[in-house]
């Protein structure tokens, strides 16, 4: 074992803590970056027993259905909720464990699973289901349905939600971890402030509370810019701010954990990790933030150089954080039919 | 701990209550909203009774938040705060929420401002929970002032100061303090002559020992605030050493370069290239004017060089920057013409004998380039009638709905001039006559009985298209004399056009480097119009004259020397307070990334380079929010305006939306897990 080993673990005589990891609507990643703590991971299996992470290791719903209230010590949920079995899953494992963490940007403002809420799901499902997307081959235009009868009976698909929720938004949230995904010394970090039994404030997000650009060695000058440009569009230098050279860099508005990775390797950040603490709605910080700066008083110039730099709003200030934000969705279209 | 909230509404008389049912929302509040523990309405909450309610409640009922519905901040924030302190309140967990202007001025359905005051009043309840006390801040009061503009408002105000010992920069973008009064030849309604009232006081600030004079300058940029303001002023290049000049005017006389002087003599007289601009210029030195020089458009010429006696002139001179510190700043930089061109129907500018009101003040002016002799373009021939056209540019929608207010009077005193000087007869083509000065009514009466004659009218045009013999070779003046109701055509040899008073060019550019804004035409806003015409919303920056809006020569002094009593009030004070209401950083989190660092319009930001973060400079900060709002880290915050205030405040004003209790968080019926 390591030195840093946690104190709490069953080499201390302590009964083994119980741990939880589950995904909702999410990609996998979050599960990757877990593992990417490497040998560390020795250390978790000493301090816990992982009762469920559908990802690794077997692991029974109705298992955790029978186990007492409380009785997990801490679950890492990542995912947004988008279906009716992830807000099972999520109240279910809401009430089983003692500390529910929001793990990750999709659980904790919804991330790309989150720009689905632009949509509904009538227009979600044509899109994936009709024939004419080159990748579909749906000649009977078969959908989904909640209920389906077979001879044997009938089969159940959980419903899928027209909007995409993140966690807290669905069940009580104890702590956040942003990042798409934690970054994971950033989760290793996170383990040790459980394990010291340390614990913040409820509701704290694990991490830090300054920006990206703390962290990103490039120097500042004079943030005025008079022409937004695309990645593709310039080789940047590597010593200057990216913003300042015209790109949009996000590193200014969203939270540090990453080490600044992309603005290191000369590609400006996305905003992965979330808002900055006590920050309302990301993607609005980073507008005005960005609107600050443009170097013009001429509404037709900054109209210019505003349709021209940055042809996709949502993509550049909500990637991440539409179904967290204060708008949560676009603009619903008058109620469609139901039936799934 | 829950808040003890009392909420007052108030009648405004009936101000208030006439559009919003105040007894109705005070019951209201007092039954359905958290943490109220009073909620009263009364007629004038103001009032020294009004206020005592509030001191009274708070001792008695123990009240930690107050929230008062009445008119704007700007009127009574202070009232209510005094209030709340003398009863031992912080006098910042008071909330005045606009129900006045925001309501029942402004709109006319009774139950609809009625919902408005009652979302407002439920704002401000939600709000005041989140308020924090604050401190008030004192500063030492520099006893320096800058005056901005030396006419006549501007000199009055530097001289009560000097006078009262204390330190003035008088800033005059000309090269000679004066004036538009130094133009004219007499003055009504009293008809003194204008430089003999005007120049003593012009040199008396020259030699002033409190005063230190700068004049071809301007201001460049105001840091600061009140008490201790920081001020950069642009010297510009006179071309000539200011201490060596002895004022000889050597070089002016043999200056060979003449060139037309559209400034002093408005265009009806000449000036040299190096040039004081009348003969009583204070101070006596002149000014090369580099675009007409000689040796600055081909390298000729050094004739004042050579002839100057103390080597003044130098060619090389540079702008200067001078930075000086001051507690208050006076802004009385005036008024300019209205440009007669815009009413072409009058013919200014293409008929030769239509004169501006400026030109014929220079016209009739003893010392100006006539002598004084009224006579036409040609130089000789004296005129044997004149026509002086009321109102142009003044009360007229396509150009300034205002009244000038002095137009009138300067028409009568050009009559009276007129009449003195030649056999003329003199018509007042006039739409009302506005003589409502001390003395000016009888003035008016004067010149009725000198035989001036009189056209309630308009006119719509001025001509040289004759269409009988009579009107031959004539100005004809088109006008409909609405007392008789009929057009009616006077064919006269002269006609003075008394062109509006408009704001400077620049006054909105001045405006915004000393953090005051302007009316739609461009005149300063006062604090309020009637009972703090002098002062602005900027504390410590004061303005006198016509910069203020049109108005004459005594009103001028009037409020030059108001502002002068306004500043020497402060200053013996000897400290003023400062809203705590500021920005801070949180310099832990704060990332460094210097988006913040160019915004501050009071450039209260600095960038310390060690810890590579930014830092308000509290004393500089006027808490706008403008970085507030800027910085992408969120790591500034607006005291008074945080987050949990805004936001408190948006979900009271919404609080009929917020009614219903929320619908369950599932979106759909829930299924049980399929099987795992
Ligand atoms: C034809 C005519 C006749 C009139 N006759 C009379 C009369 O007989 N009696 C009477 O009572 N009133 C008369 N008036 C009104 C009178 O002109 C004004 O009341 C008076 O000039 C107001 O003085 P002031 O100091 O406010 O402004 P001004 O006289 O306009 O002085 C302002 C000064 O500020 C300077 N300045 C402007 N901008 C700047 C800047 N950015 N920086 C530095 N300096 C600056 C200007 O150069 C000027 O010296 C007359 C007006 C007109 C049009
Ligand atoms: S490149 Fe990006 S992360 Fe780096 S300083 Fe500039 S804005 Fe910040
Ligand atoms: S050098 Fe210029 S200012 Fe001097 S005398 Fe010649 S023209 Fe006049
Ligand atoms: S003062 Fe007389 S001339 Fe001047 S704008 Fe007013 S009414 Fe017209
Ligand atoms: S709030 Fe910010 S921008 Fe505004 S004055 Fe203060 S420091 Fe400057
Ligand atoms: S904008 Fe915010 S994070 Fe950036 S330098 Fe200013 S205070 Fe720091």
């Amino acid at each position: 074992m390591s030195e840093s080993a946690p104190t709490s673990g069953n080499g201390n005589g302590k009964a083994k803590g119980k741990l939880a990891i589950y995904w909702a609507a999410s990609c996998g990643g979050c599960e990757i970056s877990i593992l990417g703590i490497d040998t560390k991971i020795l250390d978790v299996a000493a301090a816990f027993d992982l009762v469920m992470c559908p990802c690794i290791a077997d692991g029974k719903v109705r298992d955790i259905e029978k186990m007492a209230d409380g009785e997990i010590d801490v679950c890492l949920f990542n995912g947004g909720i988008r279906t009716s079995e992830q807000e099972y899953m999520a109240r279910l494992l809401r009430q089983k464990s003692k500390c529910l963490i929001a793990f990750g940007s999709c659980a904790t403002e919804g991330c790309i699973p989150g720009l689905g809420n632009l949509h509904n799901r009538q227009e979600i499902f044509d899109n994936s289901y009709t024939s004419e997307t080159h990748s579909t081959e749906n000649p009977d235009n078969v959908r989904p349905q909640a209920v389906t009868e077979v001879p044997e009976g009938k089969l159940h698909l959980p419903i899928f939600y027209d909007t995409l929720k993140t966690l807290d938004q669905t069940v009580d949230v104890d702590y956040y971890l942003p990042g798409c995904p934690p970054e994971s010394p950033r989760i290793w970090e996170a383990i040790e402030v459980l394990l010291s039994g340390n614990l913040p404030a409820k509701g704290a997000t694990i991490g830090e509370n300054t920006t990206v650009c703390d962290y990103c060695p490039r120097t500042r000058k004079n943030k005025k810019i008079k022409e937004f440009k695309r990645t593709w569009e310039v080789i940047p230098d590597d010593e200057t701010c990216l913003l300042e050279q015209g790109l949009i860099c996000a590193g200014l508005a969203t939270r540090a954990g990453c080490g600044a990775l992309c603005p290191q390797v000369n590609s400006p950040c996305i905003g992965c990790y979330g808002p900055n603490e006590g920050v309302e709605d990301y993607g609005a910080r980073f507008l005005s933030a960005l609107a600050s700066v443009i170097d013009s008083e001429d509404p037709d110039e900054i109209d210019e150089i505003i349709s021209k730099g940055i042809p996709d709003p949502i993509g550049t200030f909500y990637r991440f954080s539409l179904a967290g934000s204060l708008m949560r969705r676009g603009k619903r279209p008058a109620p469609a039919a139901t039936s799934q | 701990m829950a808040e003890k909230i009392g909420v007052y509404v108030c009648h405004c008389g009936s101000n208030i209550a006439g559009k919003v049912d105040v007894e109705e929302i005070a019951q209201w509040a007092g039954e359905n909203l958290d943490d109220v523990a009073v909620s009263r309405d009364y007629k004038f909450m103001c009032s020294s009774l009004g206020q005592q309610m509030i001191e009274d409640d708070i001792k008695k009922e123990k009240l930690t938040r107050v929230v008062v519905g009445a008119c704007s901040p700007h009127l009574h924030e202070k009232t209510f705060r005094r209030a709340c302190s003398n009863a031992g309140m912080n006098p910042y967990l008071m909330d005045l929420t606009n129900i006045r202007e925001h309501c029942s001025w402004v709109h006319k359905d009774r139950s609809l401002a009625t919902e408005k005051a009652r979302a407002l009043i439920s704002a401000a309840v939600q709000r005041v929970k989140h308020q924090e006390p604050l401190e008030p801040m004192y500063v030492d009061v520099n006893p320096a002032t800058l005056v901005i503009g030396g006419g006549i408002a501007g000199l009055q105000a530097t001289l009560e100061l000097a006078d009262a010992g204390y330190h003035v920069y008088l800033v005059e973008r000309l090269p000679s303090i004066g004036g538009h009064m130094a133009q004219f030849d007499k003055t009504f309604p009293t008809l003194d002559c204008s430089a003999c009232i005007l120049t003593p006081k012009m040199s008396e600030a020259g030699q002033h020992e409190n005063v230190t004079l700068l004049t071809y300058a301007e201001l460049e940029e105001v840091s600061g605030s009140v008490g201790s303001f920081k001020v950069k002023i642009r010297q510009k290049s006179r071309c000539v050493d200011y201490d060596a000049c002895t004022g000889c005017g050597i070089c002016v006389e043999k200056c060979p370069r003449k060139v037309l002087d559209t400034e002093f003599e408005a265009g009806m007289g000449n000036r040299k290239a190096i040039y004081m601009p009348f003969p009583q210029a204070v101070p006596r030195v002149p000014v090369i004017d580099q675009d007409s020089c000689i040796w600055f458009e081909r390298q000729k010429c050094r004739a004042c060089e050579k002839l100057c006696p103390t080597d003044a002139i130098k060619f090389d001179q540079e702008d200067e920057l001078i930075d000086i510190e001051v507690g208050n700043i006076i802004i009385a930089t005036g008024w300019k013409p209205f440009d007669s061109k815009k009413i072409p129907q009058y013919g200014y500018g293409r008929l030769a004998n239509v004169y501006t009101s400026m030109e014929f003040e220079r016209l009739c002016n003893a010392a100006g380039p006539t002598n004084g002799k009224i006579v036409m373009r040609d130089g000789k021939t004296v005129p044997k009638s004149i026509a002086i056209v009321h109102c142009v540019g003044s009360r007229d929608d396509r150009h300034n709905p205002y009244c000038s207010g002095i137009c009138c009077m300067a028409a009568l005193k050009f009559g009276h001039l007129v009449l003195e000087k030649t056999d003329a007869e003199v018509y007042s083509f006039y739409i009302d006559m506005r003589t409502n000065q001390k003395n000016y009514e009888e003035f008016y009466q004067r010149l009725l009985g000198e035989g001036m004659r009189f056209v309630r009218g308009k006119v719509s045009e001025v001509t040289d298209a004759a269409r009988m013999p009579t009107e031959q070779g004539k100005l004809i003046v088109q006008c409909e004399d609405t007392l008789i109701g009929r057009q009616q055509r006077y064919p006269v040899d002269m006609v003075i056009l008394m062109g509006a008073l408009e704001p400077q060019e620049d006054a909105r550019e001045l405006g915004l480097k000393c953090g005051i804004s302007c009316s739609m035409e461009g005149w300063y806003t006062e604090r309020h119009p009637k009972l703090d015409p002098v002062a602005t919303m900027t504390d410590g920056v004061f303005v006198a004259g016509t910069c203020q809006g049109p108005k004459d020569i005594p009103a001028s002094v009037a409020q030059g020397a108001a502002a002068a009593a306004r500043v020497a009030g402060m200053i013996t004070k000897g400290k003023v307070m400062i809203e705590p209401i500021v920005a801070s950083i949180n310099e832990q989190a704060c990332s460094g990334c210097k988006i913040c660092n160019n915004m501050c319009p009071y450039n209260a930001i600095e960038f310390i380079e060690e810890t590579e973060t930014s830092r308000v400079i509290t004393a500089l900060c006027k808490g706008c929010g403008t970085c507030v709002a800027a910085c992408p880290a969120g790591v500034i915050t607006g005291a008074h305006f945080n987050n949990k205030q805004i936001f408190a405040e948006i979900e009271g004003a919404l609080w009929d939306a917020l009614q219903p209790a929320a619908e369950s968080s599932s979106q759909a019926e829930t299924v049980p897990a399929s099987a795992s």
